[in-house]
């Protein structure tokens, strides 16, 4: 049986199409149509709860209302503060759980395991978590500083930058792991033949990290801090079972603001011009990002 | 310091700052009201059973986790049906316009939920889905395509493509070589897909708060989000809820660990 390349071809190529077919419109309808449907609404003035106002077209009236929204600012603020404080952390931690794991030992598929256990919790369980460890009366916290002068109990929560740093902390405790596996795979393609020659030089534990593991870690963790700020700039379920923005607005970060605007005050346009801002920034982060990282693999396959 | 010393510290210190936290609200959930509530709080629980039972019959546990089976199960398979032959088509056939498919599924993947929070609750309102389960689900496969297609498709890159060309030149179409030929063959990718995809949808919160509003639709995220007494916050209930919700997440990870690693670092090493 042979039939005609020509058709062979032509038969491949409408396969290809009725394969990625499904993908694409699922794509297409739950994620595109939603993200340019988004913009558009952000250009209207729209009241869910009130459908007598009808929509009116307002052209980019909402964007300059949100440039002189105080408390957008202040979302903005703590946002970024939130990003930079989790992502450092992360980095840091992953880089120390990467070298743990990347060693061979013992019973390393257990550890392994055990150190992915914080990143598979789901987030909200981790919230209520740190949420319950930090309680004033019945807390982990409390009872590990104070144990008997239940007199000194501090309501941590209550402070707004100690919540602040309780959220940091939770996230950090939830996705360091992450960050560790992409770090780890980074570990993984740095040959041994380095470590050797550098042994031979007389160099020791910490030069060769210094001077060879770092160096070479480059690209993944410009990588791992693409995904990581990425995903700090996404930041909701944490905030939303742990404070609820609160104390005051000192963990009012803008998803949680632009939820609120949404779904609790019904401001369809005004919380759209919101949460595509949001995705306006997340855009530009990570092409700067992208644009670093080419470069670093660019100078890695120079050399 | 000495190596070995070095490596051990670090081992314990990790380990147990992972596992430490998550400690106190299995040790929770296994003490009686009396034992939470005492001033200090004690350390070990007497191993009362009260919470579990009482969060099971008083506080729709049985319900999260049923809703949460079914939507985890369902955005598994209907993500992989609809991910393995796009991650096939990408990888193996010619189709014009690849790397813009490539580009816009990148994409998708970094959008924050909150851009398409407003128009996908519209949408699901228009087709008559919100407090559906299957509501969540739809937007659940499209969020956890580009991942999968990701991964499967380096996955379906890295196989011989020798047994495909023989069961070409045979004269099997695309469709006969990807269920016969491929298909077998990457199973470990698909595994490694469909954990991630699994642990995805069984902790999503966000679009399962919005989409889904009765309890007995609910699954378990939104329902310890939302967790909450007559009177006062119960701790204890929602600890053994806690527990589990977690258990099988952490019956995953010990079980597959190695996929779960080689899953997340694919990206990495191959990006």
């Amino acid at each position: 049986m042979t039939s005609s390349p020509r058709l062979a071809r032509h038969r491949d190529s409408l396969a290809a199409w009725t394969m990625v077919a499904p993908a694409l419109l699922v794509t297409l309808v739950f994620a595109l149509y939603p993200v340019l449907d988004s913009f558009w609404l952000s250009l209207h003035h729209i009241f869910v709860g009130i459908p007598s106002l009808g929509r009116s077209f307002v052209g980019l009236e909402n964007y300059l209302d949100l440039l002189r929204d105080p408390v957008a600012h202040q979302a903005f603020l703590v946002t970024l503060a939130f990003v930079v404080l989790s992502t450092v952390l992360e980095l840091a931690c992953g880089l120390v759980i990467a070298l743990v794991i990347h060693e061979r030992f013992r019973g390393r598929g257990l550890v392994r395991a055990a150190i992915l256990i914080p990143w598979a919790i789901p987030t909200v369980v981790a919230s209520q978590l740190w949420r319950y460890i930090f309680n004033d009366q019945y807390g982990f916290a409390n009872l590990l500083l104070f144990g008997n002068r239940v007199a000194e109990y501090v309501p941590w929560l209550a402070y707004p930058s100690v919540a602040f740093g309780i959220i940091v902390l939770a996230d950090v405790w939830k996705t360091s792991s992450f960050a560790a596996l992409l770090i780890l795979a980074g570990l993984q393609v740095i040959s041994d033949d380095l470590y050797d020659a550098a042994k031979v030089d007389g160099a020791g534990l910490r030069q060769r990290f210094w001077h060879i593991t770092l160096p070479l870690l480059k690209p993944a963790l410009l990588l791992a801090l693409l995904f990581r700020t990425m995903d700090a700039f996404r930041v909701f379920d944490l905030v939303f079972v742990m404070t609820q923005g609160g104390p005051g607005d000192a963990t009012q970060v803008l998803q949680f603001y632009g939820y609120q605007t949404l779904f609790t005050e019904g401001r369809l346009g005004y919380g759209s011009a919101i949460s595509f801002a949001v995705f306006l920034m997340i855009l530009a982060l990570s092409l700067i990002y992208l644009r670093a990282i080419g470069s670093s693999l660019l100078e890695r396959s120079r050399t | 310091m000495n190596r070995r010393l070095l490596l051990l510290l670090g081992i314990v210190t990790t380990v147990g700052l992972s596992l430490l936290p998550f400690l106190w609200f299995l040790l929770t959930s296994f003490k009686s009201q009396a034992e939470i509530e005492a001033a200090p709080p004690t350390w070990w629980p007497s191993g009362s059973l009260s919470f579990y039972r009482s969060a099971l019959f008083d506080h729709h546990l049985f319900d999260y986790v049923a809703n949460s089976v079914v939507v985890a199960g369902s955005t598994t398979l209907l993500a992989l049906l609809i991910a393995i032959p796009a991650a096939y088509a990408l990888a193996r056939l010619p189709i014009p316009g690849k790397q813009g498919i490539l580009a816009v599924l990148l994409c998708v993947s970094m959008f924050p939920q909150m851009a398409i929070a407003g128009p996908v609750w519209r949408l699901l309102d228009a087709i008559g889905g919100l407090n559906h389960r299957w509501g969540v689900v739809l937007p659940y496969v499209a969020l956890t395509l580009p991942l999968a297609i990701w991964i499967l498709a380096s996955f379906f890159k890295e196989l011989p493509p020798e047994l495909e060309d023989a069961a070409r030149v045979d004269g099997c179409g695309p469709w006969a070589t990807l269920l016969r030929i491929t298909l077998p063959l990457a199973a470990p990718g698909i595994f490694t897909a469909a954990i991630l995809i699994l642990i995805y949808a069984w902790n999503e919160f966000f679009f399962a708060l919005l989409i889904l509003t009765q309890p007995e639709q609910q699954t378990l995220p939104v329902g310890i989000a939302l967790f909450q007494g007559e009177f006062t916050m119960p701790w204890g209930e929602l600890a053994a809820a806690s527990v589990v919700a977690t258990l099988p997440l952490i019956v995953v990870v010990l079980l597959c660990q190695r996929w779960i690693v080689s899953g997340l670092s694919a990206g990495a090493v191959k990006g």
